[in-house]
């Protein structure tokens, strides 16, 4: 197991290296122009210093490499100092964001806290309701409560974040004026009534957010349940005389839920990728957010971090779930 | 093996019959038959059938230009409201009202629709060419199969929407000209980015059949007598691995609509005079408080649309795995 882990930890570093080249190759290709903004008075020789000054001037693997250097070498360094208060990176060049001229890891780490507030807490809801559903489900399969479970799962599968989040915007904030419709991120919660305000300002895009999971892992979870119902061990577990309770929620649970977990850890980087929309519905101001603006205003090394930093997710969390699935179930053998 | 004389009787007795008492079926009616058992799906396919139809049909019906301004006519309510409000604008000549330019929301949504059901109609054909060729190569071939797999990693392991927004704000620009209209060339690019960035579960679960599939008796019985590869690919591996192709199919019909929605609303898809369904549904959204209807109406034609496709595939799952057939 250990080996397996290892080894799949040292191919994924060529994996996100040929990843980040071909993004990087990418915005290499693409038309955009940082010097867009710049008035067409400043004279050319100007805007060509401009463009060093940015680190145009040289050859894209070359940039390539400096923007290597700077995330895998310098960041870290920034990341011990910070910790340490040593000062190893004292005078080097960090990754430094095209819009504001700051670096570019200081403003993703401003930005991360919202995003994980939202998403994470949409994932946790998801969970907790979609694993009763999926169980009760499939163990009365073909009840009212399964067909109803099946369709709410399926229409939750097939209705848009992008339609969900406005429609509840128009219900819940237009209509009823429960909640507010923007999301306040320089609310600080120090008390009870604040409390409630963020409570209230996270619900709705929690809420978008936690109806897509659900569908699918309530689908998941009632699919996985509806195997191991049929197993022998457990009409032996039965014939023994297990209480109907401990039948369902020892046995046959706790078999059901190692495909589960695995889904659950590789939806992990998906959620990041699909809050893009729901941040954008609820002007939430997280690193989806960020990417899009960044996008629009051509600011590369921005895009370039932000998009690798999804790549890693991506990564990482498809070996932690691979490693969960080899640790949960004795029958998987890597070696 | 029998227990009983019984039993004994009836087996000869069935073995007298000359002719089977009910005629054969074949395999394409054994499906449908357990297809329309399905109601779900016997739902989404009627309502694929009729937006299809709607939106190939409509424009002939309803001959109204979509990108026509009428801005004495505009922000008109759609003509059901007059039902409880008697006092909103309405008028039979806008049935589904009009937006803040006077644009007619009947022909937007027919020519949304078109453009919508085509990104996703293309996107998942060339998708699924992309991972059958994959699939079936990686399977048949082993020297390219290791090759070939860590390239579906490899794009597994991409951030798709990033990625995605990424590549059509950029290459907005050059694809226009390439293309000679705005239209033609974000087209092109939206089904290109879509189909690239989804074909890996298929070519998956291509490979994964075509490795068990070309194993059995019959590829060898055909190889034997001196088939070529080409051949036994499209004669005998091909048909067998059909279902599952059309399943991912469906699959991926409804991501490519939402996914060209979820473009449109970000505001990085098809040119603003240009109606998509995600196009009227981001628009309508700042006025959503005065004109409700005009998120509801493209919202809803998205979310049904895909709710039926999703049906559909879900409900082929079942026809087309012998093992649920006859229950």
């Amino acid at each position: 197991m250990l080996t397996y882990a290892v080894r799949r930890l040292i191919l994924s570093i060529p994996t996100l290296l040929f990843i980040s080249f071909v993004i990087f190759m990418l915005l290499q290709l693409a038309p955009g122009d940082p010097m867009a903004q710049v008035p067409l008075t400043v004279p050319p020789e100007v805007k060509q210093k401009m463009r060093e000054a940015l680190g145009l001037g040289q050859p894209p693997l070359v940039q390539y490499w400096k923007w290597l250097v700077q995330v895998f070498w310098i960041e870290p360094q920034v990341l011990i100092d910070h910790i340490f208060g040593t000062a190893f990176s004292a005078g080097d060049l960090r990754v430094i964001s095209w819009q504001t001229r700051s670096p570019v890891m200081d403003i993703i780490i401003q930005r991360i806290p919202q995003t994980l507030w939202v998403v994470g807490v949409a994932y946790v809801v998801a969970i907790l309701i979609a694993l009763p559903i999926g169980v009760y489900s499939a163990y009365r399969q073909y009840s009212v409560f399964d067909q109803a479970g099946t369709f709410v799962s399926m229409v939750g599968f097939s209705i848009p974040p992008f339609f969900t989040g406005p429609l509840l915007i128009v219900i819940f904030s237009v209509q009823l004026g429960w909640f507010p419709s923007i999301y306040d991120t320089t609310h600080v919660v120090n008390d009870w009534a604040s409390f409630k305000i963020q409570l209230q300002q996270m619900i709705m895009p929690v809420m978008v957010l936690a109806l897509q999971i659900t569908a699918q892992l309530s689908r998941y979870m009632r699919a996985s349940m509806l195997d191991n119902l049929r197993q022998d061990y457990v009409r032996t577990a039965r014939a023994k005389g297990l209480s109907e309770a401990v039948v369902v929620n020892v046995h046959v649970l706790r078999n059901s839920m190692i495909p589960v977990v695995t889904v659950i850890a590789l939806g992990i980087p998906a959620i990041f990728g699909g809050a893009i929309i729901t941040e954008n519905v609820f002007k939430v101001n997280g690193i989806g957010q960020l990417l899009l603006t960044a996008l629009f205003a051509n600011d590369l090394p921005m895009v370039m971090t932000l998009t690798f930093i999804f790549a890693v997710l991506i990564v990482l969390f498809n070996l932690v779930a691979d490693i969960l699935y080899g640790v949960l179930d004795p029958r998987i053998r890597y070696d | 093996m029998t227990d009983s004389p019984q039993d004994d009787l009836i087996a000869i007795g069935a073995l007298t019959d000359t002719v089977p008492q009910s005629p054969p079926t074949s395999r394409a009616r054994d499906i449908w038959d357990q297809f329309r058992k399905h109601k779900g799906a016997m739902l989404g396919l009627g309502f694929l059938v009729f937006i299809t139809l709607a939106v190939v049909i409509g424009p002939w019906l309803w001959t109204v230009d979509p990108q026509k301004l009428d801005i004495r006519n505009k922000d008109m309510r759609p003509i059901y409201t007059a039902i409880w409000d008697s006092s909103a604008k309405t008028s039979w000549a806008k049935p589904l009202g009009s937006d803040q330019l006077g644009r007619d929301n009947l022909a937007q949504m027919i020519a949304g629709g078109r453009v919508s059901l085509a990104v996703g109609w293309a996107a998942m054909l060339l998708s699924l060419f992309i991972g059958t060729s994959i699939g079936v190569l990686a399977g048949y071939f082993k020297r390219v199969d290791g090759l070939l797999m860590r390239t579906t990693d490899l794009f597994l392991a991409l951030p798709i929407l990033p990625l995605l927004l990424l590549a059509v704000t950029l290459f907005r620009q050059p694809l226009r000209e390439f293309a000679g209209s705005p239209e033609g060339g974000m087209f092109i690019l939206i089904v290109t980015i879509i189909a690239i960035t989804s074909w890996m579960p298929t070519a998956r679960i291509v490979r994964g059949d075509i490795l068990a599939i070309k194993e059995r008796e019959f590829v060898l019985a055909a190889r034997s007598i001196g088939t070529t590869n080409g051949k036994i690919i499209r004669r005998h591996l091909l048909p067998n691995v059909l279902s599952p192709i059309m399943v991912s199919a469906a699959l991926g019909l409804a991501t490519a609509i939402i996914t060209e929605s979820a473009l449109s609303f970000l505001g990085v898809g098809f040119p603003s005079d240009y109606p998509t369904w995600g196009k009227m549904l981001a628009d309508a959204v700042v006025r959503m408080e005065r004109f409700p209807e005009r998120v509801m109406l493209p919202g809803i034609a998205i979310s049904l649309t895909v709710l039926s496709v999703n049906y559909l595939g879900d409900g082929l799952r079942d026809a087309l795995d012998p093992r649920t057939r006859g229950r």
